[in-house]
């Protein structure tokens, strides 16, 4: 197999294995949750759910001051991260003329310049956990196999695509197609490990909002 | 090219390139200018010009046996017409064609004699220069004078010393090998392992290459320094991306939509329209085509990657390279369909076991706890 070879296969049948996978995988996970079904809660509503898991979504998105506290590094680096990867995804041009092939839907894309050093930023702050989750002691007994893979997945496409956006290291082929197979990767990962929060964290707070709406509690 | 005395003697035609030259009016100023292209096309240093220069001049004409096989004799038109009337042109005159079924005046057994006497005399120390692909499935798919593509080839290169693999075809299969292969061609490369081979790429390639490797020959007596493909580096080492004059817009997210809208107009990049200059090696967008006067993104179309290995077989050209090969929203469609389907089995199946045992649940009672 060739270098061409290798491309075409990664953005034809590689692409569809990991499209069929990551799409089954992350609609079966979703109606796992749907259909486990919950007991009737037979105690009587104290307040609104919908209000309050509503109100939850947008509210865990502002650390409280004591975690921050706690924690300031988890909390810039989680930030930082995830605006990096929202970014670099969504308002690449290559991903978009991505999405509108695959959906009919076109956006705008941001100058390359800024996709670029959001990429940087990325690598470096998922460097920086890495680093943090090894150094400290709590973190390091914690850490299992599945937080190691878990990195490994989010980092590969983004250095890769680094690198073959900036065209070093490997001939251009090369880059561009362990780039989209380092996606698949993550396309087939994705479903099956904690990365599955990219679809449920909305539905997780707006859950965890809700018990204590029902309750008539604070969330 | 070759004229018709030539084309069944090499005995008597041994007189030198530089006087060949100057019977078509070429100055030797106008010969050392283009051993100074030559030169700095070649990356070489620019006190390797006297060098180049005294070997041209004291080359005697090599022989060059020329074999085509399941081509379009598109690669011919591009080495014979780009140029016509340029000193490259004069080059190829002045190496001794002993071969070539499409440019020799001779024809049948007179042709295949040709061939035989040049390679007799010239028994490893001839050129051999092959475009088009060679099919394995049936020997009767192509022949030659009732020889087969791959007879002809075995038997003409075990006499080379080197061999140049001309076009796209010669150099990976082509077009010819492209899915599903209907021939079972194969390229020079995959048949001849002892031979050192250079590939020169292109559909067709560019002319200038061919004599910048022919003098790459005379001058060195070797082969160029070639890349992992079996291309000259000097040509193929940097894409037509990292040379492209459209590059900037690339950078700046400038990008052509459509063939004919505001960015088309405006020269941006042609990235979105499909184009293959970032995973393609070759020197269009630094020699350019029909003496220098552009190339194809130039005249705004996008590269379709031809001097890469099954370049046919990437999916649509005018597909960007972001984009997937495969009508990619019908696979996830169906695999969303198939997924909520057995979900939705999987669920309903454990929500009836779930009410037969909520069903069949007894319940105890105080004269149960008091047995």
């Amino acid at each position: 197999m060739n270098e061409i070879d290798f491309l075409n296969w990664v953005r034809g049948t590689g692409l569809q294995i990991a499209t069929i996978i990551f799409v089954a995988g992350v609609i079966i996970r979703i109606l796992e949750i749907f259909l486990l079904g919950r007991k009737a809660n037979l105690a009587e509503a104290k307040g609104s759910e919908m209000k309050s898991g509503l109100r939850t979504i947008i509210t865990r998105s502002v650390p409280l001051k004591t975690t921050f506290q706690r924690s300031a590094l988890t909390v810039v680096t989680g930030f930082f991260l995830h605006i990096s990867l929202f970014v670099v995804i969504v308002f690449f041009a290559p991903h978009i003329f991505f999405f509108k092939d695959v959906t009919g839907l076109y956006w705008p894309a941001l100058p390359t310049q800024i996709v670029d050093a959001l990429t940087v930023i990325g690598i470096i702050t998922l460097l920086v956990i890495l680093i943090r989750r090894m150094n400290d002691k709590v973190l390091r007994f914690l850490t299992n196999g599945e937080d190691l893979l878990v990195w490994f997945v989010t980092f590969a496409p983004l250095i890769t695509g680094y690198l073959a956006f900036h065209r070093t290291i490997l001939s251009g082929p090369t880059m561009i197609g362990i780039h989209i197979l380092s996606v698949e990767l993550l396309m087939v990962v994705l479903p099956f490990t904690k990365l599955m929060h990219v679809f449920t964290v909305f539905l997780s707070r707006w859950y965890g909002g809700a018990i204590s709406g029902y309750r008539g509690v604070q969330s | 090219m070759t004229n018709d005395n030539s084309t069944l003697t090499s005995k008597n035609d041994h007189a030198s390139l530089v006087d060949t030259l100057a019977s078509h009016g070429v100055s030797r100023r106008s010969f050392m200018k283009f051993c100074a292209a030559t030169a700095s096309m070649m990356a070489l240093s620019p006190s390797m010009v006297p060098a180049i220069a005294a070997a041209l001049e004291n080359a005697r004409k090599p022989s060059v046996i020329w074999l085509s096989f399941q081509e379009c004799t598109g690669c011919t038109e591009s080495l014979t017409r780009a140029h016509t009337g340029t000193i490259e042109n004069l080059i190829f005159d002045a190496i001794s064609l002993d071969y070539h079924h499409t440019l020799q005046a001779a024809a049948g057994h007179g042709a295949e004699e040709a061939r035989m006497i040049a390679m007799e005399e010239n028994h490893g120390k001839y050129l051999l220069v092959v475009d088009g692909s060679i099919p394995l499935d049936n020997p009767g798919y192509s022949t030659i004078a009732g020889i087969s593509n791959y007879d002809m080839l075995m038997e003409t290169a075990s006499g080379a010393a080197a061999i140049i693999a001309v076009g796209t075809c010669a150099t990976y299969g082509g077009i010819p090998h492209a899915n599903p292969n209907p021939t079972g061609a194969v390229s020079v490369g995959d048949l001849i392992k002892d031979k050192p081979i250079i590939n020169v790429p292109g559909c067709p390639p560019i002319p200038v290459v061919i004599t910048g490797v022919l003098t790459h020959f005379l001058t060195f007596g070797s082969i160029p320094e070639l890349d992992h493909l079996g291309r000259p580096k000097v040509f193929y080492g940097q894409s037509i991306h990292d040379r492209c004059y459209r590059r900037p817009f690339y950078d700046q997210g400038l990008f052509a939509e459509t063939f004919d809208d505001e960015g088309a107009k405006k020269g941006w990049c042609l990235y979105k329209l499909g184009c293959k200059g970032p995973t393609t090696y070759n020197a269009c967008a630094t020699t350019k085509w029909n003496n220098g006067t552009s190339f194809p993104i130039e005249s705004g179309h996008p590269c379709l990657g031809c001097s890469e290995p099954d370049f046919w077989d990437g999916g649509s050209f005018y597909k960007s390279l972001s984009m997937p090969t495969e009508n990619l929203t019908k696979t996830a469609v169906y695999a969303a369909a198939g997924a909520v389907a057995a979900g939705l089995v999987v669920g309903t199946a454990n929500k009836m076991k779930k009410s037969k045992v909520a069903a069949s649940h007894e319940r105890m009672t105080i004269d149960d706890l008091e047995k």
